[in-house]
């Protein structure tokens, strides 16, 4: 069962209010898709669970926080996330991972498997439910390896490592190059029915690239990775998908094509899924023309048409989650030249007003959308508690302030790296709570 | 800055692209290097220009002739000009380019030369650092003092850029010369078609406002200067032709495809050339080359950009 934390470290004066066992929220917006429920309520915690959420509220309880203006939602889930523990505990750990993810609102992350050594066997995934059990802020879901070391040529020990409690299997950072081992892999899986995550790029093209092939990458003279290197390996995938009955779930889409293919897949019925991070959502690869490192990711940003169909795969739902691919990497790896520097931004403190950004403010979708995207989706696709605020429930509870203004920045972040393209600028909306099985594991706090 | 005084021309202590250039900073830069130009046919060549200042050449890639022509520009000027080649990646090593850099710079460095395979290496490096940068060439992204000296080379010959037709022919994708060479010659008005297959000349540079072809024959006729590049057979990996052979067939200068061309048609190359590939040696020695003055003339550009930029340097030194 996945890890969840029981209680901080010690005594820590800033969760004082921890150990109260009943909670009510009072007076917020709460927004729950699951029981299609959008209206100013009260909600009751206790002894962990979601006991009652209602208009009129319980006369007693241990405290009463007032959440008037407030968005409150079923903790938001991050199903893509990279925590760096074991192997490069300079750039994140479990302990700091998790931290970001409670400042920005999430009660939940899923973490992928490329670490130093990667999780690919069920000692390693053991090990990482153990240290979030001692250190987490938030629960945390272990995503397996596919293939061994994750080189995509043989099968990891999947079976074991879901006993061990891995949540779903990626190969993340790689996609599995042979047809054969990913169908291999899909047909195996098929028995656990666990999530399968596919980094989808075709190495064939683009290999060495380092940004979106396209005319910014040849005015700068960097190479480039197209955009079709990821919809090769979506078509490939989904027609292998289809005679194994995996779930099969694209990771960070990037590209209008990869956008189509999913909605015609699901058009069909087929069960494919897909996340998009909000810097996709909001970047195209013009950000590249500095040769800003913060801006170098894989997949690449892309094209301003890809930007858009990203933003119309969320609005109409071919798209189904918001993920942030947090990647941290630290002040000396991003010194590098473009070319060398390695990919991936951090991304867990930022994700909700970026998301605001943009998908509410420009009207795409509204808060109960955003909330099944953020929570209810990643919940069930990862068939993991929590993505409802029905009575019984955990109560894994995320508030949010959104019209609160703030400006983003690196040096107040939880988050061990500060690898961050946003940084200086001025949003909109953010978490100001997050409870975690009925316990704050975050609040905001006039030094944020 | 006292009143009456003109703001000069020339503020800027780096050049890391042509991108950032003015019209009016491209011709007063070659207008200065006309005026050093001067000095080279003296007996003693030498101006005390730059006398006590150190410029340290940081190459980071092979390079005989930039290398050179940077080192004389810089003892020309009276500069003392030292040497640091490095071809082991930063990354393998350890040390980045800038720990590098800051390094040297504070061993008293005022002018660093640098050459880099990848892109973007003089931006990061000028952002990292408080001298002088100049970029000898960085990836395939720039190489803005072989762009001045071509521009320099055109003007001297034609009398004037604007309204020129220029083609440069070849590994365009592969090739620095080239995007700096395209952005310098639309600065100062002239029309750029790049010339050739598809896998070297992607539909992509037409976003950088050039015209793109694949048909050297059918442009021939309308060129008043059609630059050769040379086939970089050490880059390419995945070969963007079937062979030289092929190549050559189709994208070659020779005589026959001089003959098409305008009488005073300007052939230039930034070497070094593979004779008899995309350039036959009977072209390239022949009258319509300017090979050898365009070497000649990369001299004179590289010293008025070390003393340009240096000079700006100075003088934010003792702004008020």
């Amino acid at each position: 069962m996945p890890a969840v934390p029981r209680r901080p470290r010690g005594p820590d004066p800033e969760f004082g209010s921890t150990m109260k066992s009943t909670i009510l929220i009072r007076g917020g917006r709460v927004v729950d898709p699951s029981q299609e429920i959008d209206a100013v309520l009260d909600l009751a915690i206790k002894d962990g669970r979601i006991a009652a959420l209602g208009k009129s509220a319980p006369r007693s309880a241990d405290e009463v926080y007032d959440a008037g203006g407030l968005i409150v939602a079923p903790g938001f889930i991050d199903m893509h996330v990279h925590l760096r523990e074991p192997g490069h505990e300079a750039q994140e750990t479990i302990e700091s991972g998790t931290a970001a993810a409670a400042a920005g609102g999430f009660t939940a992350v899923a973490c992928m498997p490329n670490t130093a050594p990667p999780l690919d066997n069920d000692s390693a995934i053991e090990f990482v439910l153990r240290q979030a059990a001692r250190t987490a802020h938030t629960r945390v879901y272990p995503i397996g390896a596919l293939t061994e070391k994750r080189e995509g040529k043989e099968l990891a020990e999947l079976g074991l490592m879901v006993r061990a409690g891995a949540i779903a299997f990626s190969d993340d950072g790689d996609g599995i190059q042979d047809a054969g081992v990913c169908l291999r892999a899909m047909k195996y899986l098929s028995m656990f029915d666990r999530l399968f995550i596919q980094h989808c790029q075709d190495r064939t093209l683009g290999g060495g690239g380092c940004m979106n092939a396209g005319p910014t990458a040849t005015r700068l003279g960097l190479p480039g990775i197209p955009a079709a290197s990821e919809v090769l390996m979506a078509q490939r995938d989904i027609a292998l998908a289809r005679q194994t009955g995996v779930r099969y779930h694209v990771a960070h889409v990037s590209c209008a094509g990869t956008v189509e293919l999913v909605r015609q897949a699901k058009r069909a019925g087929q069960r494919v899924t897909a996340e998009v991070t909000p810097h996709h959502l909001l970047l195209t690869d013009e950000a590249c023309a500095t040769f800003d490192t913060n801006y170098k990711m894989n997949p690449p940003l892309r094209s301003r048409a890809d930007v858009e169909a990203c933003v119309a795969g969320v609005q109409d739902g071919t798209i189904d989650c918001l993920a942030c691919d947090h990647a941290p990497h630290g002040k000396e790896a991003k010194e590098y030249e473009f070319q060398e520097a390695p990919f991936g931004i951090i991304g867990l403190e930022t994700a909700v007003a970026l998301y605001i950004r943009a998908l509410l403010l420009p009207k795409v979708i509204d808060w109960p959308q955003l909330v099944r995207a953020a929570s209810t989706r990643p919940a069930q696709l990862l068939g993991v508690p929590g993505g409802s605020l029905a009575v019984g429930q955990p109560a894994d509870v995320t508030l949010i302030d959104p019209t609160a203004e703030w400006t983003i920045d690196v040096e107040r972040m939880r988050s061990k790296s500060r690898n961050c393209p946003f940084d200086g600028e001025r949003v909109q909306g953010r978490a100001v709570g997050t409870i975690v099985e009925g316990q704050w594991r975050f609040r905001l706090t006039e030094r944020d | 800055m006292t009143a009456g005084i003109e703001r000069p021309v020339w503020t800027r202590k780096h050049l890391l692209t042509i991108n950032e250039l003015s019209r009016e900073e491209i011709l007063f830069l070659l207008d200065t290097a006309e005026s050093f130009k001067e000095v080279s046919t003296r007996s003693v060549k030498k101006v005390p220009a730059l006398r006590g200042r150190v410029v340290v050449l940081m190459f980071f890639e092979d390079s005989t002739r930039t290398r050179m022509s940077f080192e004389l520009a810089a003892q020309r000027l009276s500069a003392d000009a030292i040497d640091f080649a490095e071809k082991v990646s930063s990354t393998k090593k350890g040390e980045t380019l800038l720990d590098t850099a800051r390094n040297i710079e504070a061993m008293g460095v005022d002018i660093m030369v640098l050459r880099h395979p990848a892109a973007g290496a003089a931006e990061h490096l000028a952002r990292a650092v408080n001298c002088c940068v100049v970029n000898a060439g960085d990836g395939q992204h720039a190489h803005p003092t072989q762009a001045l000296l071509d521009l320099f080379t055109i003007r001297e010959h034609k009398g004037r850029i604007e309204g020129l037709n220029v083609a440069i022919v070849g590994d365009i994708l592969h090739s620095r010369v080239a995007r700096s060479d395209i952005r310098g010659l639309q600065k100062l008005g002239a029309r750029v078609t790049l010339v050739g297959p598809p896998t070297l000349v992607s539909r992509d540079f037409e976003a950088m406002g050039a015209r793109v072809t694949h048909d050297f024959e059918s442009i021939l006729p309308e060129m008043d200067v059609i630059s050769m590049l040379r086939i970089q057979k050490e880059r390419m990996t995945a070969s963007g032709f079937p062979s030289v052979r092929e190549y050559v067939h189709f994208y070659g200068m020779n005589r026959e495809r001089l003959r098409r061309c305008r009488p005073d048609v300007l052939i230039m190359h930034p070497g070094p050339v593979n004779r008899g590939i995309e350039l036959a040696a009977d072209v390239a020695d022949g009258p319509s080359s300017s090979i050898l003055r365009q070497v000649t003339n990369g001299l004179a550009v590289r010293m008025a950009v070390l003393f340009l930029c240096q000079q700006a340097a100075a003088g934010g030194e003792h702004a008020p």
